[in-house]
């Protein structure tokens, strides 16, 4: 658990082995979803079945650490009951909070489980002190996690304006657009993020010798276009080289990821509660050593000492990285 | 005005053509589209207001006096301070409704104030739906990415709380929004000084593979989709399925044959192949597609007639 006035690290875990790692390794929280469409990580082979989540939490607890369970897909027209049987079951197995985006389960949730807790997800968009007030105001909700559009300046303001949590992504995956405000996928494969919990599924992906090139293409459009023999990334539509005009390249964003240890007390200074990890869909190995290194950096910080920076470099090296938008330079 | 089966509604421009573009643009709409409902203002980017505000008003005022019900546009994505304070002032008039594209409004709303529901405010489902009709949601413009079962399913939602549903049923989807301006960055130029280069892309500037494959279209911090959504063949569907109205998109072209192409075949005049190809003459370089309703993804061709 947290002491007052440091933060705390929120870890993911795509599997019940990572998320014993993950525990084990020093995480706060750990968040996770069940093994269906109701989460926006809803991979072949990932997530929990009900029994998985249920000794998950047993475990969690008695080794200190929270869980946050997301359903935070929106939920399908005609099958609403999947999701409120996602938020009821996370209620009966004792979760420490729930992550949600949908107006509708969000009204459920403080409506049928007024005790529970409520964070809104990151799928929610919440991108002011207004829009923060409405769910705080209308579901009682404890916190909300900050889409990656913000800087640190703004998140600052933010903190000023309102009176519950912020939970910022500190490193792992980009989205460049505001999320749950996508359906890049949906238009290239029919499936999305805010429907399926898919974003460009692997299963639409195709790699394929030309010329010479090895070219990786989704729902048949061309994202990355390598030299034969080179590493191709992964096709993420978002960051892909594409024309636009004069211009060649990536449009949107380089296919980078998500590094701000280095603004970790930045972060703590402009009152943000929680630092969030990405990576549901990572390795065990990755989740120990990214929750390790990083929960040395919180614990230096809390006791006034210097975050080592090296450590956490080097969670990234080979990789290119970014700090988003906190650093204002998509201004 | 409703033309036979379904209101006609022009949503707002997302594209920052110059002043008197955006005037005449509007005045035709005024003189000679036979819709019912123009929503008008900036959606996109709040950098583009300053130029708009000369002839946002006349443009107003020239529609209803031309009888079309004009609702008030708002930012999809609010996240400055003076965009907070832009859409309070939104709500400072009263004689106009709003339409709400981001639910940061929803903390501004004035008690009781009835408004309309933009197709990036997240509905997917019957409970969302019901909880915005409860707020005073008068009309829902549905996400683009919608299938037809999931339309079906809230239009029949809709009519029980007394509210329409619209579709985007004509031009360019907004399929993204992002707090990046990939204008300025293609452009090799800051956000903060963009020397407004978006201006110079009037349905925005086309996105292809590296391949040559045309794939989306950019706007500013908006990302669209490369196809136009073409609904004029569907409406037997649509009306069948209970939806109350369509959205048309402002594009470059003959937009006001689009509308009356939408008009003719909402009254059912012309039969669905004829309203399909009375559009595509309007404007003859887009590619169509029907594919987020009917096909397998929101690309999907749409199918010969």
């Amino acid at each position: 658990m947290t002491s007052p006035g440091s933060l705390e690290l929120v870890c993911p875990a795509g599997t019940p082995a990572a998320f014993r790692t993950a525990v084990e390794a020093g995480a706060h929280a750990v968040y996770c979803g069940f093994n269906d469409e109701t989460n926006a990580r809803n991979f072949p082979g990932l997530n929990f079945s009900r029994a998985e989540m249920a000794d998950s939490i047993g475990f969690a607890h008695r080794h200190g650490a929270k869980v946050l369970i997301a359903v935070n897909t929106f939920p399908r027209a005609g099958a609403f009951e999947l999701w409120t049987r996602a938020v009821d079951d996370a209620a009966g197995m004792q979760a420490d909070a729930v992550i949600l985006a949908d107006l509708g389960l969000l009204d459920y949730a403080a409506t049928t489980h007024p005790a529970l807790r409520l964070h809104v997800s990151v799928q929610a968009a919440a991108a002011n002190a207004d829009a923060i007030a409405f769910y705080a105001r209308n579901f009682g909700v404890r916190r909300v996690v900050l889409p990656r559009v913000l800087s640190v300046q703004e998140i600052a303001a933010i903190n000023r304006d309102i009176d519950i949590e912020t939970e910022v992504f500190i490193f792992g995956g980009l989205c460049v657009m505001a999320e749950g405000r996508c359906s890049l996928s949906s238009y290239a494969t029919g499936k999305s993020p805010n429907m399926n919990g898919a974003c460009s599924p692997a299963s639409h992906v195709e790699y394929r010798e030309e010329g010479g090139d090895l070219v990786s293409r989704i729902g048949g459009f061309a994202i990355h276009r390598v030299k034969a023999g080179q590493a191709a990334p992964y096709p993420t539509l978002c960051k892909g080289s594409f024309e636009a005009g004069d211009y060649r390249g990536h449009v949107f964003e380089d296919p980078v990821s998500l590094d701000a240890a280095s603004l970790i007390p930045q972060l703590a200074a402009a009152g943000v509660t929680a630092l969030k990890i990405e990576g549901r869909q990572r390795s065990r190995a990755y989740t120990q050593s990214v929750v390790r290194s990083f929960r040395r950096a919180l614990d230096a910080l809390a006791a006034g000492r210097p975050v080592p920076a090296g450590e956490l470099r080097a969670l990234t090296e080979g990789q290119r990285t970014t700090s988003g938008a906190y650093n204002k330079t998509w201004r | 005005m409703t033309q036979g089966r379904f209101g006609l509604t022009v949503g707002p421009l997302l594209f920052n053509w110059p002043a008197d573009r955006f005037a005449d643009f509007y005045a035709r709409l005024a003189d000679e589209a036979p819709v019912d409902r123009v929503v008008i203002g900036e959606s996109v980017c709040s950098k583009r207001e300053p130029f708009r505000e000369e002839c946002l008003g006349p443009a107003i005022e020239r529609l209803e006096r031309a009888g079309k019900r004009v609702v008030l546009a708002s930012l999809t994505l609010v996240t400055l301070e003076r965009e907070r304070r832009a859409a309070r002032e939104l709500f400072a008039q009263t004689q106009r409704e709003v339409e709400i594209d981001d639910l940061t409004l929803m903390n501004l709303l004035p008690q009781g104030a009835p408004f309309a529901v933009g197709p990036m405010i997240n509905v997917y489902n019957e409970p969302t739906l019901g909880y915005l009709a409860r707020k005073g949601a008068r009309r829902f413009c549905l996400p683009p990415e919608l299938p037809f079962a999931s339309v079906a399913i809230l239009a029949r939602a809709a009519a029980g709380f007394g509210v329409g549903v619209e579709l985007w049923a004509y031009g360019r989807m907004p399929l993204a929004i992002s707090g990046r301006c990939y204008h300025a960055r293609v452009h090799g130029l800051s956000k903060d000084s963009c020397q407004f280069v978006c201006d110079r892309d009037a349905d925005g500037l086309a996105v292809r593979t590296a391949d040559g494959t045309d794939f989306l279209a950019i706007n500013g911090v908006q990302t669209l989709s490369h196809k136009y959504a073409n609904l004029a063949g569907d409406l037997d569907r649509l009306a069948g399925a209970g939806v109350t109205s369509l959205r048309l998109s402002p594009h470059s072209g003959d937009f006001i044959a689009v509308t009356r192409a939408f008009a003719r075949a909402a009254a059912g005049e012309i039969a669905p192949r004829e309203a399909v190809e009375q559009v595509r003459a309007a404007v003859p370089d887009a590619a169509f597609t029907n594919g987020f309703l009917f096909g397998d993804r929101g690309a999907a061709p749409l199918p010969a007639a």
